[in-house]
């Protein structure tokens, strides 16, 4: 299993980046994943990543890509309910990418 | 999305929600499923109610509770989960003993609608027939 460090703590994650446990999660650890991305987090970015910890919390799942583009558009603004925006935000993937600085597993059925 | 033939497709659950890993299976095909946008519906017989009830807490057997996913189903427009009345009764349940499961529906300014409908043996059975594809948990 692989770590990685942040703020002097040794965190485990899986072979693809995502963390193993959810309640390692921190802001600090979300900017650190970023960065192995080479993302710097923006308002826009914590947006999505806050949204998606509140659906996994009241829901015990991450979203579908397609899910997650319909709930932002009714939550945040139509302007941004839509995948144009989200891919740009996080380009390799809204589910994919955005889940993993969020601490949460993969989207169920994201391959 | 896609563009083609719309099937209709039901879930049969039959069993209780842990000590097997069928119920979580289910639910996570439905989820995955969902994508192809087909005609989707749940049934929940025999022990499967068990999948439903309210207030399940998994604390003491060290896995997930995975019951506030059903109120994920209708993000996923899977709106109909039917649940069969005689199973209920024959473990001594009744629909108050579910957790309250809802949809919102678009079509009339997100209204919060109830995703469970309570069917009664032969109305589950005629529901059953109409059905292209049955997947049994």
């Amino acid at each position: 299993m692989a770590t990685i460090s942040v703020g002097g703590k040794d965190i485990e994650v899986d072979e693809e980046g995502y963390l193993v446990n959810l309640s390692d999660w921190s802001k600090e650890v979300a900017a650190f994943l970023a960065g192995q991305d080479e993302l710097e987090l923006s308002d826009a970015h914590w947006e999505i990543i806050d949204f998606l910890r509140e659906y996994y919390d009241e829901y015990q799942i991450a979203p579908a890509v397609r899910v997650l583009t319909k709930a932002v558009g009714k939550k945040v603004g139509k302007d941004k309910g839509n995948s144009k925006y989200l891919y740009e935000l996080f380009p390799y993937g809204p589910g994919k990418q955005a889940c993993r600085f969020a601490g949460l597993p993969k989207p169920t059925g994201c391959i | 999305m896609s563009e083609g033939v719309i099937k209709k497709f039901m879930y049969v659950n039959r069993k209780p929600p842990y000590g097997t890993v069928y119920a979580l299976e289910s639910l996570e095909v439905v989820l995955i499923g969902a994508a192809f946008d087909q005609d989707v519906s749940l049934a929940f017989i025999g022990d499967g109610v068990y999948q439903l009830t309210a207030g399940q807490s998994t604390g003491g057997i060290g896995m997930k509770n995975f019951s506030p996913t059903y109120n994920a189903l209708g993000d996923y427009d899977i709106t109909k989960l039917y649940v069969e009345k005689e199973s209920l009764e024959e473990r001594g349940l009744a629909i108050d003993d579910l957790m309250e499961v809802v949809y919102e529906d678009e079509d009339e300014d997100y209204a919060e609608k109830p995703s469970i409908r309570l069917v009664s043996r032969a109305e589950l059975a005629d529901i059953m027939a109409e059905q292209d594809v049955l997947l049994n948990f």
